[in-house]
């Protein structure tokens, strides 16, 4: 380690960062959203991707899922700095191995060309519920609900089958069991 | 049926529900609605600043000596804009404030109307919370839950912004609602176990220090009273944030006077050396960790705080106490009593050792400068001035940069509240507005800003306001004609390259006062010094001090950049050995 000269601390204990997954239930109001991208873009936490919708029209609550990237420190100040917004009524956090949560992100690909291609789409998709959503004779829109590294996958394995446009989703999460997040 | 009132009635029912007195503002098109309504409350008295940003600091040094919100009144667009400094100021050292800001009418919202700038986007990181309120009915619940959020927990600046139609509009007035927790935020979240586990390792601690900040103040004299008991009944040595001066008293021979990269010899050697560590309302901030990794690297660690997020956020520590300051040294001291027998007395003599190593330590004298007889050294200059107030009850504010580091090292604080400087943003041009909020605070009180001329200038203009005012502000400045800090720096990282450092065309302090209608007194000789500074107190009305100090002076101790607490530079004899070279610069 090269010798530190700056008042300012230079980072040396490197821990390796990990994946989690954020669930924050906040008031359904004006900006509420930004307030929460921007306390992560603000202090330099990353998002990979984001899911937010109102849940409760009556309480009028949404339910935003960020998934994140960070070590252990990283994720507890995340955690905590959330707590402190005035929106905010709860955060849970998991980390993407946690077997007693379920995480799922929606995908939907165009595939262009003809049927045999578009069959072929399917059943490569076979394994992720594959919807057709929409189709012509010389196209197809298919849903599938799948992880992260799925539809990554997915997205390279169908271009050469046609696929010309991704459209897809934040992941969303949700405990297994009979127990909720609190 | 209740009458209905209009928008800016209901902002000056709130404030007045909410008993603030004080208003710091200035007039503009989408505000004029409430400036109308100010003649119908004569219990709320506003004072008219020059600028905004001076508002948000008068109104931040009214709050931190008088420990009540400040509420700060401007117009949309470049009024909201001008007060973005003060607010992330009071952000960063959590300073309660209150801001209202004048709003286009809602139908011109995102039209680029004249004066229109998104306050609430601009805003949203330098605030614990902001609001824009479109619907005349949420006026009241906003107005009232903004002076809930600015002052519970860790205090903060809000800010509501209202725009001029709601303003007209009409609605029924709600009276505040009885305290009550919102989304489990609760502040006190310890236990009487970690409360025990604490009074165990004060018990086996050999070489123990507490390091007090902030939290202490804004926690209320309550907490420094409970401190000084929990000093006293430990015998531990303290030491204290640039924030938390004043919270012990700093002419106790328990303290060490402040740590950090400015700090004593004693308290930062006692920082690195020490086993136990009683972090109390502060947070770690770098200016006092110095390098991380080395950061008293042999002690247990405790962190008292409101502020959960602060818990090891920079440093990992062994027990955290999440609560407020009074309620927790409260709890710790009565822990203590009861267990005085087993405890109290055995533990004293654990660390006479420890005391003896501190002795050593402070016969350093870290603080101290070689006098001049022919010019006057800005340190000398900050000891007679505090030899000459220190019976008054001062209030001190301070600029940002060596001068403020000198008033924090020499001027000696016995009470909380009387010490207000700008310690997290580190804001040029803090002080003079801070003295104007203070002294209208404390008008009966002796308010000084300690100033360096580069600093005093960015808001020379309030002058006009504390003339117009009657407040008798002293503002003493200590002019070496450098940004000091500045210059300082340069001189140990940049190979003596003063870039910019020198303010090559200075206004005559003396004409400057003149104009403004008040008094100035410029001094350059130490044999003058002190019936000068006699002359300044004793006038009655606001004074500008000109100080003429070496300008080559700088400030030490110091701990240079990235070294741990142990290897400080004392003075210029040490600094060959020290000196600073290559890549360090570059993460200054």
């Amino acid at each position: 380690m090269p010798k530190s000269k700056s008042a300012y601390s230079i980072p040396t204990k490197k821990q390796k960062p990990d994946t989690y997954i954020f669930v924050v239930w906040v008031d359904n109001e004006a900006g509420v959203l930004a307030r929460v991208v921007g306390l992560f873009s603000g202090r330099g936490y990353n998002i990979e991707s984001l899911a937010v919708a109102e849940v409760d029209a009556v309480k009028n609550i949404s339910r935003i899922t960020i998934v994140t990237t960070g070590t252990p420190q990283v994720i507890d100040q995340i955690r905590l700095q959330l707590t402190k917004l005035v929106p905010v009524h709860k955060v849970a956090e998991f980390k993407r191995e946690d077997k007693g949560v379920i995480f799922k992100e929606m995908a939907l690909f165009k595939v262009v060309g003809k049927r045999n291609k578009i069959q072929k789409c399917l059943n490569a998709c076979k394994k992720f519920n594959p919807v057709i959503l929409d189709e012509t004779k010389t196209s197809a829109v298919i849903q599938i609900t799948a992880l992260r590294r799925e539809i990554d996958k997915m997205n390279k394995k169908l271009k050469p089958l046609g696929l010309i446009s991704t459209s897809r989703t934040g992941a969303v999460a949700m405990t297994r069991g009979a127990k909720i997040f609190n | 049926m209740p009458k209905l009132l209009t928008g800016a009635e209901i902002v000056f029912k709130c404030l007045e529900d909410q008993k603030v007195e004080h208003i710091f503002g200035y007039p503009g098109g989408a505000v004029l609605p409430i400036y109308d309504e100010l003649k119908n409350h004569p219990t709320i008295k506003h004072i008219l600043v020059r600028h905004e940003q001076g508002a948000g600091h008068a109104a931040e040094g009214y709050a931190r000596s008088s420990g009540k919100p400040g509420v700060v009144l401007v117009t949309s667009g470049p009024g909201a804009t001008n007060v973005v400094t003060a607010l992330t100021d009071a952000y960063m050292d959590s300073v309660p404030l209150v801001c209202i800001s004048g709003q286009v009418p809602t139908h011109l919202i995102g039209t680029d109307a004249f004066q229109e700038c998104d306050t609430t986007g601009i805003t949203r990181p330098c605030t614990k919370h902001n609001w824009l309120v479109k619907d005349i009915n949420d006026l009241s619940k906003v107005m009232h839950e903004a002076f809930r959020v600015a002052t519970t927990g860790r205090p903060g600046p809000v800010l509501i912004d209202i725009p001029k139609d709601i303003q007209f509009a009409k609605a029924k007035y709600k009276k505040p609602n009885k305290e009550k927790k919102l989304n489990g935020k609760s502040h006190n979240k310890f236990s009487q176990d970690q409360i025990d586990q604490l009074v165990k390792l004060l018990s086996k601690a050999k070489k123990p220090i507490i390091y007090s900040g902030g939290g202490v103040i804004n926690s209320g004299p309550k907490a420094s009273q409970a401190l000084r008991e929990f000093v006293e009944l430990t015998g531990f040595p303290i030491t204290s944030t640039l924030q938390g001066l004043g919270a012990y008293p700093g002419d106790d021979n328990q303290f060490l006077g402040m740590l950090g990269m400015h700090g004593t010899y004693e308290a930062n050697n006692a920082m690195h050396d020490c086993d136990l560590l009683i972090n109390i309302g502060a947070r770690f901030d770098d200016r006092i960790t110095g390098k991380i990794d080395e950061f008293s690297p042999n002690s247990k660690k405790v962190h008292v705080d409101i502020d959960p997020s602060s818990i090891n956020k920079i440093i990992k520590v062994d027990l955290a106490i999440v609560g407020d300051v009074t309620s927790v040294i409260s709890k710790i001291n009565k822990t203590i009593a009861k267990r005085k027998n087993g405890h109290s007395k055995s533990n004293k003599s654990n660390i006479a050792k420890w005391w003896e190593q501190i002795e050593k330590w402070r016969k350093k004298d870290s603080l101290n400068f070689i006098n001049s007889n022919e010019s006057i050294k800005p340190q000398y200059a900050v000891q007679r001035l505090y030899e000459l107030t220190k019976n008054k009850d001062t209030y001190v504010t301070t600029e940002v940069g060596q001068h403020q580091m000198w008033a924090a090292q020499h001027y000696k604080f016995n009470k909380p509240n009387r010490w207000m400087t700008s310690g997290g943003l580190g804001t040029m041009g803090y002080g003079l507005p801070a003295a104007v909020g203070v002294q209208i605070a404390h008008p009966e009180k002796l308010v000084i800003d300690i100033a360096g001329e580069a600093s005093v200038l960015m808001t020379m203009q309030e002058m006009s306001t504390a003339v117009q005012y009657n407040l008798p502000i002293k503002i003493f400045i200590l002019n070496n004609q450098y940004m000091g800090m500045v210059r300082q720096w340069q001189e140990l990282l940049h190979e003596k390259n003063y870039s910019e450092s020198y303010s090559e065309a200075l206004p005559d302090f003396m004409k400057m006062a003149e104009a403004y209608g008040c008094k100035g007194i410029k001094a350059d000789n130490p044999a003058d010094l002190d019936y000068k500074i006699q002359e300044m107190i004793d006038y009655d009305g606001p004074v500008i001090f000109d100080c003429h100090v070496d300008p080559n002076e700088n400030c030490f101790p110091m701990i240079p950049s990235g070294k741990p607490h142990n290897q400080m530079i004392l003075g210029p004899n040490d600094q060959e050995e020290n000196k600073i070279k290559g890549k360090g610069k570059a993460l200054v």
